[in-house]
């Protein structure tokens, strides 16, 4: 029988899990680190978790999936994973560098792990914190804040994750592809760390990949920071495919200097419940950004996409574009905000959001908000929750295109406006294919994993 | 080929077709004229299974089946063509892919398997060139961003993609410059065989000096009022049709 704990519990049970392994949360040499967790157990503590009441929030009740019993993991899993086959079960030919992470840790098989040509470093946050010390003191927790309880709960309890750090003027040669991984025997509760540091005109690509492996119970509270510096680009998709039963946290903040640009897509094809918090400043004249997001959800599942994008200077663009597809009884929300600060004028700033209802069951919330405190800005926004075009639907059967046919090349269309900025071509590919398939049915709709290729 | 017989429709509580009496035979080129409102369109919708168009009496006999009881699509993939008097946009899907699930699902229905796509990019080109439009239709979406001319042009490239056997084509004329209308009629022209009709539905005679049909009939208050031959559309076009409104209110 499934065990429900009240919150207040919740909060204890967290708070146990610092306060009964100290030993491993205090390291020596790294009192900014300790007394950064000291100070966010007890942000943690006064914020609480988030609930349907908080304003942030109200379209998602995080409540069945965080009131399991779950078990915390400090160490990493002692699990020989052959990375080859599950490289090989993602994302083919894709022409990356692979680095895989289990249950938030960073595997200990990943034939990269520390340093590269160029002075480039990609490898466990943990050990970079050991060898790398004041590099990641300089941007941990630079721009993270801890105005929600699963943010100061990330904080306080993280053990490892992704640190990638770009030197001035480098590119990385090729896209950096990380595999999310949950495998477990019992229900797990992960948290999970990462840190992206592109210094001054340096290029990176990176792909995330979200996958569940084995049908236990999850919940992931991932947070990741990206400093991207003047002059420099990065290119950032997510593709989230978890089971049902896995509920998932992702906060990413994201600083932008001078004449940057960062392009990200967050592509959810499966899972029990997602929330995602992207935050990011524009904090350099001319900087440039681009936010796009799809999901496509079925059964009760639940998609909330929390954008903010605040432009501190002038003279920057930022474009939301986010999608939903929503079938049977599932939900989702949109909810994107943009501050535009009283210096940046010549501000630039569109929003978008549309999505599909394929049922009259499903429902969706969207709410776009606006704050605009300069005087000489282009701002937009634009929201639509609607059905499939009849019109369009009748055209394509009096083409002789079955009724069933044609509303999968209308879906498919609709999600494909998203799809199509991916720019590394073949995972463009990849994902237009998975997202076919998952609008024709044939991703796995069980309870386990959808990549297991068969 | 088709038999209309006492033919009478609806849409919401109102009635439009009021007892339609057709039939075209293979070879053949029928126009329907008519005024505005007279049911011209709703036909159209009836004869390619527009769901909010309720047939209350008669039958619809094509090619010896019932075309009643087939959906949209079967009766696409059995020959039956329209071509919209307002062709949608549809955004996100191309034309080749379009015509290529529309060219499949026919050949799937006729037991044939998918054609390869060399051969299927070939038939493209070669069925542009019907309606002068060479290379204007890959790499967009259907009929979105297409000028009136073209989204015209593109439902008679469609007909010549998908080789129909019984065409109805919708004030194909409306909204079109001579030139586009030259090339559209020059196109179903060209398309026409001994084994196929046409069934062109227009307010105005003008299409009809371009594509010139053996029987026109005039239908007027959801009823064909009068049949004739050619020479009835440039009666139509000296008197305009109030002779008719006349004429059938004295019946």
């Amino acid at each position: 029988m499934e065990t429900t704990i009240q919150s207040e519990q919740l909060i204890q049970l967290y708070s146990d899990v610092y306060n009964n392994n100290q030993p491993i949360f205090r390291l020596q040499n790294t009192d900014w680190l300790n007394s950064l967790r000291i100070q966010s157990l007890a942000d943690f503590k006064k914020l609480g978790l988030p609930t349907k009441k908080s304003e942030r929030y109200k379209y998602s009740n995080l409540d069945p999936f965080l009131a399991k019993p779950y078990s915390f993991m400090l160490t990493p899993s002692n699990i020989d994973l052959d990375t080859n086959e599950v490289f090989k079960c993602d994302v083919p030919e894709l022409g990356t560098h692979n680095v895989l992470l289990l249950n938030g840790f960073f595997y200990h098989k990943n034939s990269i792990n520390g340093e590269l040509p160029g002075g480039i470093w990609i490898g466990s946050l943990k050990k970079a914190i050991n060898e790398k010390p004041e590099l990641v003191e300089k941007y941990l927790n630079k721009i993270a804040t801890n105005d929600d309880g699963l943010i100061a709960l990330n904080s306080a309890l993280f053990q490892d994750g992704l640190f990638v750090y770009i030197p001035k003027g480098k590119t990385l040669d090729k896209p950096l592809q990380v595999i999310n991984i949950l495998l477990s025997e019992a229900d797990l509760f992960v948290t999970q760390r990462n840190l992206v540091v592109l210094e001054d005109n340096a290029h990176a690509n990176l792909v995330f990949c979200d996958h569940t492996l084995t049908s236990k119970n999850y919940f992931t509270n991932s947070l990741t920071e990206m400093f991207v510096g003047e002059g420099s680009n990065l290119d950032f998709n997510n593709l989230q495919n978890e089971h049902d039963e896995a509920g998932r946290v992702s906060s990413i903040f994201v600083h932008q200097g001078c004449s940057s640009s960062v392009n990200s897509s967050t592509i959810t094809l499966h899972s029990g419940l997602v929330r995602n918090n992207i935050k990011i400043k524009l904090d350099g004249e001319g900087a440039e950004n681009n936010t796009t997001g799809l999901f496509l959800t079925d059964k009760t599942q639940h998609v909330d996409n929390y954008v903010f994008v605040e432009h501190a200077k002038p003279h920057c663009t930022s474009n939301q574009m986010f999608k939903g597809v929503l079938d049977d009884q599932s939900t989702g929300a949109f909810n994107g905000r943009i501050l535009v600060d009283r210096d940046a004028q010549k501000t630039a700033a569109y929003q978008k959001n549309s999505n599909l209802l394929l049922t009259s069951d499903a429902k969706m919330n969207t709410r776009p908000q606006l704050e605009i405190y300069a005087d000489d800005v282009k701002c937009s926004h634009g929201a639509t929750v609607g059905q499939l075009d009849q019109e369009a639907l009748f055209y394509m059967q009096a083409r002789g295109i079955g009724k069933k046919e044609a509303r999968l090349l209308l879906m498919y269309a609709f999600a494909h406006e998203i799809i199509q900025n991916i720019k590394i071509e073949n995972l463009r590919f990849r994902i237009d294919e998975m997202v076919n398939k998952r609008l024709r049915g044939e991703l796995s709709r069980c309870h386990n994993c959808a990549i297991h290729c068969n | 080929m088709l038999q209309i017989k006492n033919l009478h429709a609806k849409i919401g509580d109102k009635e439009i077709l009021k007892g339609i009496n057709l039939e075209v035979k293979a070879g053949e080129i029928h126009a329907i004229m008519g005024p505005n409102g007279s049911g011209k369109s709703t036909l159209a919708g009836v004869l390619t299974g527009r769901e909010f168009i309720e047939v209350t009496q008669g039958e619809i006999i094509y090619e010896g089946k019932n075309l009643l009881e087939l959906s949209p699509e079967e009766r696409a993939r059995e020959g039956v063509f329209l071509s919209f008097q307002y062709p949608v946009e549809i955004p996100g899907v191309s034309m080749v892919n379009f015509m290529k699930t529309a060219v499949n699902e026919m050949r799937k229905h006729k037991g044939l398997p998918a054609m390869p796509a060399g051969d299927f990019l070939k038939l493209m080109r070669e069925k542009q060139q019907f309606v002068e439009m060479e290379g204007k239709l890959t790499g967009r979406s259907v009929n979105e961003g297409f000028s009136g001319g073209e989204k015209k042009k593109n439902e008679i490239f469609q007909m010549a993609m998908l080789n129909p056997k019984l065409s109805i084509l919708d004030e194909t004329d409306s909204g079109l410059d001579i030139d586009a209308l030259r090339i559209v009629a020059t196109g179903v022209n060209k398309l026409k065989t001994a084994e196929n009709a046409t069934v062109v539905i227009t307010h105005y005679q003008r299409l009809l000096d371009y594509i010139v049909p053996d029987i026109i009939h005039v239908l007027y208050d959801g009823r064909i009022v009068k049949t004739a031959g050619k020479e009835l559309a440039l009666e139509l076009e000296e008197k305009g049709y109030d002779w008719i409104k006349k004429e059938s209110a004295e019946l």
